[in-house]
């Protein structure tokens, strides 16, 4: 166990360092950020635009900036934004919080909900509970998750004037942006579940729970979910990738002040740092899961933890 | 007799499935390649008719938008764009995914590594945020995003046909093919390829839709093709706008995105069924 988790630490590291060191070598191909800044400011000469490159710290050596950047990594220092010069780490920590709470609610949502259905579609299988929950995923799953997001406000904000159609003021703006993905995830998830506990339902252990006379529920729900808890947390873990990459598009549509809204603004303001700093995070974010769903391995398993 | 019921039951919904993902995908397909014949005047602007309503106008039937212009034939048009990104990505993806892997699980060593290394990158990258940074790069417009949904997307092809060649390698008849001397080009494509190619299928036909999702996301976000070309995703941009007094504009572009994806979902869903008889790799 320690072995293999000592591995799998490692392969993180490097793809971490793949991941930085690509995207540092991207986001300096998108454009000069002093002439973004002098757009408009009347006649630059060069030698402005010098200063200002070293005021900004990008006229060293691309691999002199990328060690820095990794230096500051450690002390959770991403320099300064190019824009207004705030800290990039003080952007970041104000919407941090707001990216994990929605990724964090949407996964616990669609956990919530698929599991039960998941397990209602396997134990009918073949039969109509099954084929619906079956065809109404495979809408889900269709669905463009941008597009179910101004439905959603315009049914709920303009048709019914229930929910705030944007920002982040309470737990009524929190609602929609939630949903939105939660539906979207929850329409593979019931699948995922589905197939899994139909494998598990064939074990003969389920045969012999059943034989004990053990009621339905603590079968399916002791007996069988606990062994399906490895291949679904696997896919939960690798799912949310995805989910961030959606969790941006959402927060964009509903003004949500989390990392995907830094990151379009760093875009079009070619704010290398906050960019960098916010691929960085999300980056660090999907691969500290995965390691997470390796541990939880041994948690859940015994068998792996006394190997 | 109750367990045959269940499996009557059963393949009549799996035809249903195809039969349905058939009828939308080719029906979608047929409107969209013939749209320059059925519908004209997509880009036609008449101010003196913005914002009609839809069904109260035989010659807008689903109303118009902010600049007159005619809904549907906007709509069908602008599956041009989703279509052609959908289908030409992911033909790309699979020549070199498939080949890449093939490569990789057969020589192993070199390329193998190489491989599963892109294979660990890319799943630690967020696609969007590689998506957002690499288009403010190189711009917009058609034939980036193919290129980078290509890109992106390979790796998912060479790392299933690498499992099936891992497993496929040492068997009797790859062995035999060996000994007497059949080139490897020849092993590789006329007796490994054949046998592993099902599930890449499968993964084409979901993977069609998935891009068509990206890409109208992308559009969406004003970072796919350029806004004056009819899409999906450019025709949702502009109708958000205009949802406080005019839901139709956003509501059936959106509704073509769906309908397609899930007519791909449908067909995808049923070729994996038919082509796994024992169910177990169903989801």
């Amino acid at each position: 166990m320690a072995n293999f988790l000592m591995k799998r630490f490692l392969q993180a590291v490097f793809v971490l360092l793949a991941v930085t060191l690509i995207v540092a070598f991207a986001i300096r191909l998108t454009g000069d950020p002093a002439l973004m800044l002098t757009q408009g400011a009347g006649s630059v000469t060069e030698a402005d635009l010098m200063m200002i490159r070293e005021a900004l710290g990008i006229n060293k050596p691309f691999f002199v900036q990328y060690f820095d950047f990794l230096k500051g990594l450690f002390s959770f220092d991403f320099g300064r934004s190019f824009m207004g010069g705030t800290p990039v780490a003080d952007l970041i920590s104000k919407s941090l919080p707001a990216t994990l709470i929605l990724a964090a609610s949407v996964m616990f949502i669609s956990i919530v909900i698929s599991i039960p259905l998941g397990i209602k579609a396997a134990i009918s299988k073949g039969k109509w509970p099954d084929q619906l929950i079956r065809i109404v995923s495979l809408i889900g799953l269709s669905f463009p998750n941008f597009w179910l997001a101004i439905m959603l406000v315009l049914i709920f904000s303009i048709w019914l004037q229930w929910l705030p159609p944007s920002g982040m003021d309470g737990f009524a703006s929190f609602l929609m942006p939630a949903f939105t993905m939660a539906i979207i995830l929850t329409a593979t998830n019931v699948r995922l579940v589905r197939s899994s506990m139909l494998e598990t339902l064939q074990a003969q252990y389920i045969m012999v729970a059943r034989a004990k006379g053990l009621s339905e529920n603590k079968v399916l729900y002791k007996h069988a979910l606990r062994n399906c808890a490895i291949p679904l947390i696997t896919y939960f873990g690798l799912q949310f990738g995805g989910l961030l990459g959606g969790i941006v598009i959402i927060e964009r549509v509903f003004n949500w002040p989390g990392l995907g809204t830094l990151a379009f603004d760093a875009v079009s303001g070619r704010d290398y740092p906050v960019l960098q700093a916010v691929i960085t995070i999300l980056s660090m974010l999907i691969v500290s899961v995965n390691l997470l769903v390796d541990i939880a391995y041994g948690l859940i398993d015994p068998r792996i933890r006394t190997e | 007799m109750s367990a045959n019921r269940f499996s009557a039951s059963l393949s009549r919904y799996k035809s249903l499935e195809f039969i349905l993902g058939i009828l939308l995908t080719g029906g979608i397909c047929f409107l969209v390649v013939f749209s320059d014949f059925l519908f004209q005047g997509a880009d036609k602007i008449n101010l003196s008719a913005r914002l009609l309503e839809p069904f109260t106008h035989a010659e807008h039937f689903f109303g118009t938008d902010p600049l007159g212009r005619d809904v549907m034939a906007r709509m069908v048009s602008g599956g041009k764009i989703s279509l052609q990104v959908g289908f030409l990505s992911v033909a790309g993806a699979v020549v070199f995914g498939v080949i890449m892997g093939l490569v990789s699980g057969y020589y192993r060593g070199f390329w193998d590594v190489i491989v599963m290394r892109f294979a660990d990158v890319q799943l630690a990258m967020p696609f969007i945020l590689l998506a957002i940074t690499f288009i403010a790069i190189v711009g917009g417009g058609l034939a980036n995003m193919i290129f980078l949904l290509i890109i992106s997307q390979w790796v998912q092809y060479a790392r299933l046909v690498r499992g099936s060649v891992l497993s496929l390698r040492d068997r009797e008849f790859i062995q035999s093919a060996q000994a007497i001397g059949v080139s490897h080009f020849s092993i590789l494509f006329r007796h490994l390829l054949p046998n592993l190619i099902g599930p890449v299928i499968v993964l084409m036909t979901l993977n069609v839709a998935n891009n068509i999702l990206l890409e109208s996301s992308l559009t969406f976000l004003g970072l796919g093709v350029d806004p004056l070309t009819p899409s999906w995703g450019g025709m949702l941009a502009d109708g958000r706008t205009y949802i406080q007094n005019a839901w139709w504009v956003s509501v059936f572009p959106g509704l073509a995105i769906l309908l397609t994806v899930l007519g791909l979902n449908l067909l995808g869903d049923w070729l994996r069924d038919s082509l796994d008889p024992t169910g177990r790799t169903s989801r």
